[in-house]
């Protein structure tokens, strides 16, 4: 009796760190760094890990967890509340959607769909807060962090994967 | 979490992926309906932002903390390099601001005589409440800080906040031990200024990226560049006064202001807890204050 308690404790821990881990990156996300200039190019974190686990462990991270991590984004960074949580809901439906597609594809394929998907995300945030504040926003700033979010995610989706291997082996 | 292994194939059975579906459109659409409800209804909105700010406000203050002590570092280290340098400019400055304080002072002492003169009544005095910058999100489309202080700490909507240069923003959102500050560059900043030397009072609206600009200014009002913006106290909340910045270019864009204030800079800011929420009485003369709430 007891052994399988500890056992599914500790199944429940594993399984609940995709979900804490983007929430970490969000709060990452959103420390002052005092870098001129440079809080507008803060790669997209949360985008990356939405993207990561919806290809591989799409199970642990089901749908209402990433509408809680686009709320919580939106809360944080001051945004209007449900932009990133609408944004974030459609790239996990077309990844998961697409996953057959995903399937033993090299690491560049995902890199590339990667850019491909953090561009819709982009327009997307861009659309949705020009029409939240109904004036047509300037979105040349926002290639910059387009930019630094493809960037960066080969070295977070290293990060993700080390602790997919080290936490999450079970099948 | 059912243990037996998911193969991709599962996914797309009918009938969990019927539910699952269904779910998910559900959450896009509640998504979006949270979206027009904060158009609709910001004060509801409003406070569960403040909830949830509260609740991450100790992880934020305690996980910006390292970056500040390093940040600090680097510029301890920056300093020592320039040490004779940055103390010649001292000392030249210090003489300047010397001659600058004699100046005032005599200033003062004229201003003091000339309200008495004119039986002028003074504004009510400002208290300060330190914060510090625990959440930057300078976002490409917000700009706004989360600072660690709250409603217990006597932070109110609508206050002015300032750095060591001069005015940083307004405040938007209250919590318990948190609130939200949007800065002047937002979009949807709006300052009552005036601009010094003509006291033509204006609007500064933010711009996001690009600086500042003044909106409805009186027709035939002229400002050169150089003129200094500091706000006029309409509306009640801010304090008259504070500076904001100094005009740069006038012209078919408008006249753009520069803020004094280095935006990425800030760690620790000044919440200017002035008028108790009501606009100050001029007609009274009298100089009564009542206790904050």
């Amino acid at each position: 009796m007891k052994p399988a308690f500890w056992h599914k404790l500790d199944l429940w821990a594993r399984w609940s760190t995709p979900f804490g881990l983007t929430v970490v990156l969000l709060i990452v996300g959103v420390i002052p760094l005092h870098v001129p200039g440079f809080g507008v190019v803060v790669p997209w974190l949360p985008l990356m890990a939405v993207y990561h686990w919806a290809i591989y462990r799409p199970e642990l991270l089901p749908a209402y967890a990433v509408f809680i991590i686009g709320v919580l984004e939106d809360i944080l960074s001051g945004l209007p509340i449900g932009v990133n949580a609408v944004i974030f809901l459609l790239i996990y439906g077309g990844v998961l959607s697409q996953r057959r597609f995903f399937v033993g594809k090299s690491f560049n394929i995902l890199w590339l769909c990667f850019a491909l998907v953090a561009s819709g995300a982009s327009a997307a945030n861009w659309l949705l807060v020009s029409l939240w504040n109904a004036t047509m926003l300037m979105p040349h700033t926002l290639f910059f962090q387009f930019l630094t979010t493809v960037g960066l995610y080969p070295v977070l989706a290293w990060i993700l994967m080390r602790w997919q291997h080290t936490f999450l082996r079970e099948e | 979490m059912q243990e037996h292994p998911r193969s991709i194939y599962r996914i797309v059975a009918p009938a969990k992926g019927f539910v699952h579906r269904f779910l998910y459109m559900g959450l896009v659409l509640a998504a979006l309906g949270l979206m027009l409800l904060s158009k609709a209804d910001a004060v509801l909105m409003e406070r569960v932002r403040a909830q949830v700010a509260d609740a991450f406000t100790p992880i934020l203050d305690a996980a910006s903390r390292p970056m500040a002590t390093v940040l600090n570092f680097v510029d301890e280290i920056h300093a020592l390099a320039a040490v004779r340098e940055a103390n010649e400019k001292l000392l030249i400055e210090n003489t300047r601001l010397l001659q600058w304080q004699a100046v005032a002072r005599k200033l003062e002492a004229e201003n003091a005589s000339l309200r008495g003169l004119l039986k002028f009544s003074p504004e009510p005095s400002a208290k300060f409440i330190t914060a510090r910058v625990i959440g930057d999100a300078e976002r490409v489309f917000v700009k706004s800080l989360l600072l660690n202080t709250g409603s217990i700490e006597g932070v109110r909507k609508g206050q002015a906040v300032i750095s060591g240069d001069g005015l940083v923003g307004r405040v938007v959102d209250v919590g318990a031990r948190s609130s939200r500050v949007l800065l002047l560059q937002d979009i949807n900043s709006r300052i009552p200024v005036v601009v010094a030397s003509t006291r033509a009072r204006a609007i500064l609206a933010g711009k996001n990226r690009q600086p500042p600009h003044l909106l409805r200014l009186p027709a035939g009002t002229v400002i050169t560049p150089g003129d200094l913006v500091t706000t006029s106290g309409h509306g009640g909340a801010f304090p008259p006064g504070l500076s904001v910045g100094r005009v740069i270019s006038v012209g078919k864009a408008g006249v753009i202001v520069q803020p004094y204030v280095k935006f990425d800079h800030l760690e620790y800011v000044r919440v200017v807890d002035f008028s108790l929420g009501k606009a100050p009485q001029r007609s009274t003369g009298k100089t009564d204050r009542k206790p904050t709430q």
